[in-house]
């Protein structure tokens, strides 16, 4: 075929629009690039007057956090973040992993059409809400129900009401990922599989959860950084104490809560502002580690099996 | 010599809500022959195939009725398990779907579920399942390989492989070689003919030089009907009905 003669059919005007159109997506896909950096590299230069004072080593390991001593240890803030956010995934982990199975294998087609719609509102209500339950039903639950069960006195105010709101958070989130990964897995596979004679439930395990392996890993991974980054619901009922927590029954300050607790009002000292925007640098480099970390382990699975 | 019934559909019929899939459907597939439902894409050959396996459970919206009776036992009101039924039949799909592990495992896949375990024995298999794919050469220093990583018509060997480990009576295949080369497509031929002796084999196809190629015995279906049925040679040299004159003739498609 001749291209050549259809490109001179082509007015001039269409050529330059669809030119234009090329140019403009491109400079919309590298501002996607650009912005991470920008901010980046932002919090690198606000936070540059902590670093040029204290050395990383000291500021990532150390726990005493005095401010107006000039004591910044962010250790507290990094092991109350990731009590929680662990604890929150060990919770909603298996919850959506089964209800998924549920949902895709076992229940009635209406029962999923009723449900998606159900997780997508969930998934929708904001996270105040979340705290607002956490703090009516969550907290007085944890203190008068579970951890008397343990001999623990609590407020309630603790890292395990914290990780209970932020699993029910997530759950809606990693489901509706969880439930379209399964769902794009052939039913051919799942014939062959029974026509081999495998069971329904021997299938399930052996071939589709292994055929939805990589994308289970990223919803997980996804579920994570979300969970991670989770700022108010959380700060609503994890109590606010910046000491390394000791258990599930303790108190904790995760690094957003941090954050948004004190921004704002510290603007006066000046190595204080700075140490607010480091931590939300560390909050970014943990997050994306979170992402590089499950990209990976898709990665090498993928190499073994697809 | 005489030729022993092995599936016998007695007044089959399938609809999904109000559409009528298959209709009264009554044939008798004789043992160790290939037999070859052909028809057009769409007259129901593929649910027919389904249906003799129970994967038409997976399928709640299907509404089945009517009698398959394989070996005497009526299949589709049976009191055996649904999975011991599924075993005896070999399932090759339109493309290849290899499970998600390695070369090996695919094979050892059926045997495992079987009970055999012993690790030699269990090698021994998979070699003489490989072997009978034509496709032990092709894999036997790559058996830890994902099965993936085959060519096409290798997986749809694989498949076939996969398929005789669990050592069925029957071969169900679904247009096996649509999805592959002409070459790949002549080795599964090829593999079928060789097969025949052991394994009654059902193969649905729309390919008429195929049906032409290797069949003993033709069904052939137009609409969710069967139209026609009989001896191959008969069958393509004689045939009875308009449609299916038409059909030999190409007008049909």
């Amino acid at each position: 075929m001749n291209w050549n003669r259809i490109r001179d059919n082509i007015s001039p005007t269409r050529l330059q629009i669809n030119k234009f159109n090329e140019v403009w997506m491109l400079v919309w896909t590298l501002f996607l690039v650009v912005v991470p950096l920008f901010i980046v590299s932002g919090l690198l230069w606000k936070s540059s007057l902590l670093l040029e004072n204290h050395t990383l080593k000291e500021i990532i390991f150390s726990s005493e956090w005095k401010p107006m001593s000039g004591k910044f240890g962010f250790l507290p803030f990094i092991m109350s973040s990731l009590w929680v956010t662990l604890l929150s995934l060990l919770i909603a982990a298996p919850i959506c992993l089964f209800s998924a199975i549920h949902l895709t294998q076992y229940a009635n087609r209406y029962v999923l059409r009723f449900m998606q719609p159900v997780i997508d509102i969930l998934a929708g209500i904001p996270s105040v809400i979340y705290g607002v339950w956490g703090i009516i039903a969550v907290v007085p639950f944890v203190a008068e129900k579970i951890a008397p069960m343990f001999g623990v006195q609590t407020t309630g105010y603790n890292i395990l009401s914290a990780s209970i709101v932020l699993a029910v958070m997530v759950i809606p989130f990693i489901l509706n990922i969880l439930i379209d990964i399964i769902n794009t897995i052939p039913k051919e596979l799942t014939e062959a599989s029974l026509s081999l004679g495998a069971g329904k439930w021997y299938t399930i395990k052996h071939v589709i959860l292994r055929k939805a392996l990589p994308g289970i890993i990223s919803a997980m991974g996804l579920g994570l950084s979300r969970s991670f980054g989770e700022t108010i619901a959380v700060l609503m009922v994890v109590g606010n104490v910046a000491a390394i927590p000791s258990g599930i029954f303790q108190p904790g300050y995760p690094l957003p809560a941090l954050i948004a607790n004190n921004y704002g009002e510290m603007m006066s000292i000046p190595q204080y502002d700075s140490a607010l925007m480091f931590s939300a640098l560390l909050l970014m480099i943990i997050v994306l580690f979170f992402n590089i970390g499950s990209r990976f382990l898709i990665m090498s699975y993928e190499k073994r099996f697809k | 010599m005489e030729n022993q019934t092995k599936i016998k559909v007695e007044s089959l019929n399938l609809s999904i809500g109000n559409k009528v899939i298959l209709n009264d459907i009554n044939i008798s597939i004789p043992k160790n022959k290939i037999t070859v439902i052909l028809g057009p894409s769409g007259c129901g050959k593929s649910t027919l195939m389904k249906s003799m396996n129970r994967l038409t459970d997976l399928y709640p919206e299907m509404k089945v009725s009517g009698n398959i009776f394989i070996d005497d036992e009526d299949i589709l009101h049976t009191k055996n398990d649904v999975t011991e039924i599924r075993k005896r039949m070999g399932l090759l799909s339109q493309r290849p779907y290899p499970l998600p592990m390695s070369i090996y495992k695919n094979v050892a896949y059926g045997l495992k579920i079987s009970g055999r375990v012993n690790k030699q024995l269990l090698n021994k298999r998979v070699e003489h399942y490989l072997q009978q794919a034509s496709l032990w050469n092709e894999v036997k220093d790559r058996l830890k390989d994902p099965a993936s990583s085959l060519s096409i018509g290798q997986q749809q060997r694989l498949c076939l492989a996969r398929g005789l480990a669990v050592d069925p009576d029957i071969i169900l295949a679904d247009e096996p070689t649509s999805a592959l080369d002409p070459i790949s497509s002549q080795e599964i031929e090829k593999k079928f003919l060789e097969l025949k002796g052991n394994y009654t084999i059902i193969l649905v196809t729309h390919i008429l030089r195929q049906a032409a190629r290797i069949a003993d015995y033709v069904v052939f279906m137009y609409l969710g009907e069967v139209i026609e049925q009989g001896p191959a040679k008969e069958f393509f040299s004689n045939p009875q009905t308009e449609i299916t004159k038409a059909y030999l003739r190409g007008s049909i498609n």
